[in-house]
């Protein structure tokens, strides 16, 4: 089946098989950040924006999104490398394999909720599992991120 | 995965009930637990075409639409003032925003997984659930059913009742964003409360228990009237013992906060 949708800003046609998920028809486009780190619906490595909602891609059938928007890390260049100074500065850049989805959630995060508290990073960031960093660095970079963010509105 | 060949996005609910009639049609709702299994079918129906994402209220109900996402209930704000924050504590454990913003009401009541915080906690509630063809029934009726496949038909939306009763919902888990290894809901309304506990780890149940004898013996009574089983998340013992204990702290905490 032949569907339409906007993919990091532009129109994208894809001729896809019906059981295909997003995070396949991603990656045949080219989007290598997304990653399938679990393959159980729990890792959040495959995190993309849909219609600016954070989800899973390789929960999403691919015919569902004709007509709607998708961004992936490739599509979020410049937030991404701000919030990955910040990672890298504390540390909280290591592997980095998880970091794609993990900086994807990062910029839902802040679309939802402008001036997290702690607790509310902790519970936003739950789904996006990191086995290297211990997430204390991670902790520490998202807090300096958010106070950074509020110092320039 | 999921193996199929069509890929139908429904245009109306006649149409995906066609559809649907055929055992060899598998609703996709969130995908998220159909993606753990491997099943192979002829057609994928997608209702997310219908505009069944939606949560309304009037006088006297709520209705929520089959392809809601959990998230929805999280974050609702009315919903979480009428039932005292109940669908936030219910769904905010679950994995994480991803995953709620993918995962649908449809597909957890659908499936009454032994696991599922959402039927655990709409049970405790006055809550029905309508099919497109056999129409709304309540959701204890239908949880209680034995799922076949011949089941052929489509839950279109929710509907919570708003009748006053006040409710706690609390889980516990070996760690934050598992499955739970037990999940009590309990309400309270008039002379009655309502106690569904789910994960036991079987399909949750709903039991009314009078308000007129003291709280301990009531809980104990509760807990005592499931059926428990061990699994790796927990033995039978311990889930019973974690039962009396979650729904006793739940009853203390309505009876404190009064009546409403």
């Amino acid at each position: 089946m032949r569907i339409q949708f906007i993919l990091n800003g532009r129109k994208t046609d894809a001729d896809i098989d019906a059981d295909l998920t997003l995070y396949s028809l991603l990656r045949d486009k080219g989007c290598l950040s997304v990653k399938c780190g679990c393959e159980t619906a729990n890792c959040g490595l495959c995190t993309v924006l849909l219609d600016g909602k954070s989800v899973l891609s390789c929960s999403v059938p691919a015919g569902r999104v004709d007509g709607r928007e998708v961004y992936t890390l490739e599509g979020l260049q410049s937030e991404a490398e701000e919030i990955g100074c910040f990672l890298a500065e504390e540390g909280g850049e290591q592997c980095g394999f998880c970091s794609p989805g993990f900086i994807v959630n990062v910029i839902a995060l802040g679309n939802e909720i402008p001036e997290p508290t702690e607790e509310e990073i902790k519970e936003y960031m739950a789904g996006n599992l990191c086995r290297c960093s211990g997430y204390m660095s991670q902790m520490r970079a998202l807090t300096k991120y958010f106070q950074y963010k509020k110092g320039e509105r | 995965m999921i193996q199929a060949r069509n890929y139908v996005k429904a245009e109306s609910l006649q149409e995906a009930y066609e559809v649907n009639q055929k055992k060899s049609t598998q609703i996709v709702a969130g995908m998220l637990w159909l993606k753990m299994g491997n099943r192979t079918k002829q057609t994928i129906l997608d209702l997310s075409g219908l505009e069944l994402d939606y949560v309304t209220e009037n006088e006297e109900e709520f209705s929520i639409g089959c392809m809601t996402s959990l998230r929805t209930l999280e974050t609702h704000k009315r919903l979480n003032e009428e039932f005292f924050g109940i669908f936030r504590e219910c769904t905010r454990h679950i994995v994480g925003v991803q995953f709620r913003n993918t995962a649908t009401v449809g597909g957890s009541v659908f499936g009454r997984f032994g696991f599922s915080d959402i039927l655990t906690c709409l049970l405790a509630l006055d809550t029905y659930v309508e099919f497109y063809h056999e129409g709304l029934i309540p959701l204890a009726e239908f949880a209680a059913r034995t799922q076949l496949l011949s089941e052929r038909d489509i839950l279109v939306r929710i509907v919570i009742k708003k009748d006053g009763r006040r409710a706690v919902y609390q889980s516990q888990r070996l760690t934050k964003t598992d499955f739970p290894q037990i999940a009590c809901c309990v309400a309270k309304k008039d002379d009655m409360w309502y106690v569904s506990v789910g994960a036991r780890p079987e399909r949750a149940e709903c039991r009314k228990i009078p308000t007129d004898g003291d709280i301990a013996a009531a809980a104990k009574a509760a807990a005592e009237s499931f059926s428990y089983r061990s699994n790796v998340r927990a033995s039978a013992e311990y889930r019973k013992a974690l039962a009396e204990i979650y729904i006793r702290r739940a009853m203390n905490e309505i009876a404190e906060g009064g009546r409403k």
